[in-house]
């Protein structure tokens, strides 16, 4: 599929104190402080204490307005950080331009048919399509007051392009920082997730009913060597 | 079209099923053996970085890419069907060992009865019995499949606790299973928290627990093809991904070694199978596409269709060999008696964190006082029952983020939500099911007229759906759900019974959709003979899930390994020295 604006280098600027260096507790109640671990290569920080973020899929203008969708969708509160501070929006530009974003592994040949909610998601339009056409009837999102944003957010509740929102929220919030979210393992130390370590053996009959917790570490720092999500395949 | 060098014997398929082939044909004879893959080679090493929830548990990195093939399905023959476009009730895998890369390595063997199920019923129930149900008898029996069973948990390594040794019925092993001849080649897993807790609740309800048999390994072991594996760590990664220390069993670590070995061995990857040659009741050798497209035929005296269940019917569909199946008039066999499992899941809310990212395929506890010929007398209008388990599986932090307590919240985003979900995270068990799927009349397979995969082909179609049995299947077992959820004083979710009012290509069921090239005693009803050689054209075996008459409660794997072996048997040791029919 040909998207002639990805050629375009566009930026999203982001403030270096809303990606990580916040305090928040884990579910074993310890306090941990952040720091911008984890960050991807492609990520330059300025001398401003701002961080430029190339866009592979978005424009910066389009980047706004979904970074503003999916902090309503998982807010910084009491309770912990949000989507911005984990980079959701970075993770899901990079999900689109990838080959998920263009239906590279989906059915897409035709007739396309409408059916029966038991056979899922029958359309045409890619993810891709789906995020340009949703984004743009969310225009003046980003000047609007958080309650004036959920009651847009809840008139498209439904839609398809929402559902995939929530849904990329999520991931962007908890998948490896290889894709470009959780940032700083933000997610994951929100949720107790320890990384995907190599080995339980010797915990896995043991801390029966009591949480084990630990630092959290990426796959990367795991494996030792650099790691590259899907997304980054060629082809 | 280019004509290759004969060779002795060509095998569509290099997953368990044509790989176990393989590897017992190249050790006894000195046959000629070619293997063809549509995907590509892997190996353990290639799975050190695999361990990424996004891309293999919910974007299907290891799985058949859709865009290029996938099925289409219809809940009857009134209506049309549509391309299952996304994932997906089941996940056919691709590459070298195929969805015996990706599972999760539960080894149950299948009840006694359950190979005679016609007779069974019929004996039990003769006027009572729907006229739309099609279940068959396999064309053998228990005591025909043990000596298999047991060469097969060998050769994978399955762990677990025998609870009946040749009838003997032993405490702590499931005791309504059928006698085996031996021990489990291994012990039981160490367990995780959330099954001692089910494993308790059980036993003071008066039921029956046992380990649930897997074949990722608990201590290091060596099968008797010499295969050295090491034991499982539980780091999680299991089920939709490769083993990264090679603990679970897959073609890449005990079949791919030895194979490496014989000469008389090849195995070419990239190679789409498109169909069996065949002329006058005698299979010519089959012709694929190679890795640079171009068209290939590979002559052979003996043809092995080995693919994932669906893909085998297929390829007999594509090559017009065999009458389809006519679900009118009840006549033809390709593509009958297709089946899926039974599969129901009820969420339970616990107090106490979990730590449930900790686990492996098949670690946990399960219960069959329910399963099988139990299942009959406990409810009435139910033929057969299923298994009843909770298994530390290994949660990944994506999928299980956000299950929270119906109704105690309006919405699945926002504070409100954030709020709950991480309150609850990491404290919600699942207790699930699986039960034996009876053969319908109305539910089978066919060649869909209008959808095509990347070469022009016709899909295979599946028209599926459930039917008052299954709901009464899903409803008891449920019940008991909830009963165990209440003895192990957590909250029980509404099991999601939705599932079963119309077959869903949308939500993941299992990968155990079987049947389409079935087994059985009759040329009239089935495809293939109790060896699985095809009864029209004796050179040609089909063999796998496809050949199951019906399912079982159990995971389908092990009973699929079994019938391989079996089969080896009956072509090395019957059909080479009197090729011809063997029933």
């Amino acid at each position: 599929m040909k998207t002639p604006r990805m050629k375009r280098r566009e930026f999203l600027t982001l403030p270096v104190e809303s990606i990580g260096g916040v305090l928040l507790y884990t579910l074993a109640g310890e306090p941990v402080r952040l720091a911008g671990q984890d960050r991807g290569q492609d990520k330059g920080q300025t001398k401003s204490g701002e961080i430029r973020v190339p866009l592979r899929f978005f424009t910066a203008a389009e980047a706004r307005v979904v970074q503003a969708a999916c902090e309503r969708i998982f807010p910084k509160d009491a309770n912990g950080p949000g989507a911005t501070e984990a980079a959701v929006v970075i993770y899901i530009d990079h999900q689109l331009a990838g080959p998920y974003g263009s239906d590279k592994y989906r059915y897409t040949k035709p007739p396309f048919v409408e059916s029966v909610p038991e056979h899922g998601y029958q359309g045409k339009q890619t993810p891709r399509e789906i995020y340009r056409e949703g984004v743009k009837k969310l225009a003046n999102f980003t000047d609007l007051p958080a309650e004036q944003q959920d009651q847009r957010l809840r008139a498209i509740e439904t839609s398809m392009f929402f559902r995939l929102l929530r849904q990329h929220t999520i991931e962007g919030m908890f998948s490896d920082p290889m894709h470009g979210g959780n940032a700083g393992l933000i997610g994951w130390q929100l949720i107790g997730y320890p990384g995907p370590l190599m080995s339980y053996r010797d915990e896995i009959d043991k801390a029966h009913g009591q949480p084990w917790r630990r630092k959290p570490v990426s796959l990367a720092q795991v494996t030792g060597r650099p790691v590259s999500g899907w997304e980054d395949e060629k082809g | 079209m280019q004509q290759l060098k004969p060779v002795d014997v060509v095998i569509a398929g290099g997953g368990f099923v044509g790989l176990t082939l393989a590897k017992e044909i190249t050790a006894r004879t000195s046959l000629s053996v070619v293997v063809l893959e549509r995907g590509q080679p892997r190996k353990t090493s290639d799975y050190a970085t695999g361990m990424d929830e996004l891309d293999y548990s919910l974007r299907f990195r290891m799985m058949q890419n859709l865009a290029e093939e996938t099925a289409t399905h219809r809940h009857s023959t009134r209506a049309s069907a549509v391309p299952i476009r996304q994932y997906g009730s089941f996940q056919p895998g691709t590459g070298v060992g195929g969805a015996g890369e990706h599972w999760g390595a539960i080894s149950y063997r299948f009840y006694p009865e359950a190979f005679k199920l016609a007779t069974f019923l019929r004996d039990k129930f003769a006027q009572r019995l729907s006229g739309e149900l099609a279940v068959q008898d396999w064309g053998v029996s228990y005591e025909d499949i043990e000596p298999y069973y047991w060469r097969a948990e060998q050769m994978i390594g399955v762990c677990g606790k025998a609870g009946n040794l040749e009838g003997k019925k032993i405490d702590g092993g499931n005791v309504f299973e059928g006698p085996r001849s031996h021990e489990y080649p291994n012990p039981p897993h160490k367990l995780s928290y959330a099954p001692t807790v089910f494993e308790k609740a059980v036993r003071d309800l008066g039921y029956h627990p046992y380990p649930i048999p897997t074949a990722t390994l608990s201590r290091a072991y060596t099968n008797p093809d010499g295969v050295s594996r090491a034991g499982c760590v539980y780091c999680g990664y299991c089920t939709r991904y490769g083993c990264m220390i090679g603990a679970k069993a897959q073609p890449t670590n005990i079949l791919m070694p030895v194979l490496a070995k014989r000469k008389n061995f090849t195995l070419r990857t990239g190679c789409s199978v498109r169909r069996v040659v065949h002329r006058d009741g005698k299979a010519e050798g089959l012709t694929y596409l190679d890795a640079s497209g171009a068209e290939m035929h590979q002559p052979a005296s003996i043809v092995l269709v080995a693919s994932w269940t669906l893909n085998n019917s297929r390829l007999l569909m594509l090559s017009k060999l065999g009458e389809p199946y006519d679900p009118a008039t009840g006549k033809g066999t390709v593509g009958r008696n297709l089946t899926h499992q039974v599969s129901q899941s009820t969420r339970v809310f616990m107090d106490k964190p979990l730590n449930a990212f900790m686990g492996t395929g098949g670690l946990g506890i399960g219960i069959s006082d329910f399963d099988g010929k139990e299942g009959l007398d406990a409810s009435p209008g139910v033929l057969r029952g299923g298994n009843i388990r909770l298994m530390s599986t290994g949660e990944g932090p994506i999928a299980s983020f956000g299950m929270i307590p119906p109704g105690e919240t309006q919405s699945d985003w926002g504070s409100d939500f954030k709020k709950a979900a991480l309150a609850w995270h990491d404290r919600v068990a699942a207790i699930s099911t699986e039960a034996e799927h009876m053969a319908y009349r109305q539910n089978f397979l066919d060649l869909d007229p209008t959808y095509t995969d990347k070469y022009g082909d016709p899909l295979i179609r599946l028209t599926l759906d459930w039917t008052e049995h299954e709901r009464a299947q899903g409803a008891m077992l449920t019940k008991v759900h909830a009963q165990i959820a209440n003895a192990m004083n957590g909250r029980a979710a509404p099991p999601n019974s939705r599932q079963l009012e119309r077959y869903t290509v949308t939500q993941y069921q299992s990968t155990h959709v079987n049947g389409g090239a079935i087994m059985g005693s009759s040329p009239d009803r089935s495809v293939v003979n109790p060896w699985l050689q095809h009864w029209q054209v004796p050179n040609l075996w089909v063999v796998g899930g496809s050949a199951f008459p019906q399912n079982g409660s159990g995971n389908p794997t092990l009973t699929i390994l079994a019938l391989t072996l079996r089969t080896a048997d009956g072509l090395i040791d019957r059909y080479l020295k009197n090729p011809g029919g063997l029933a």
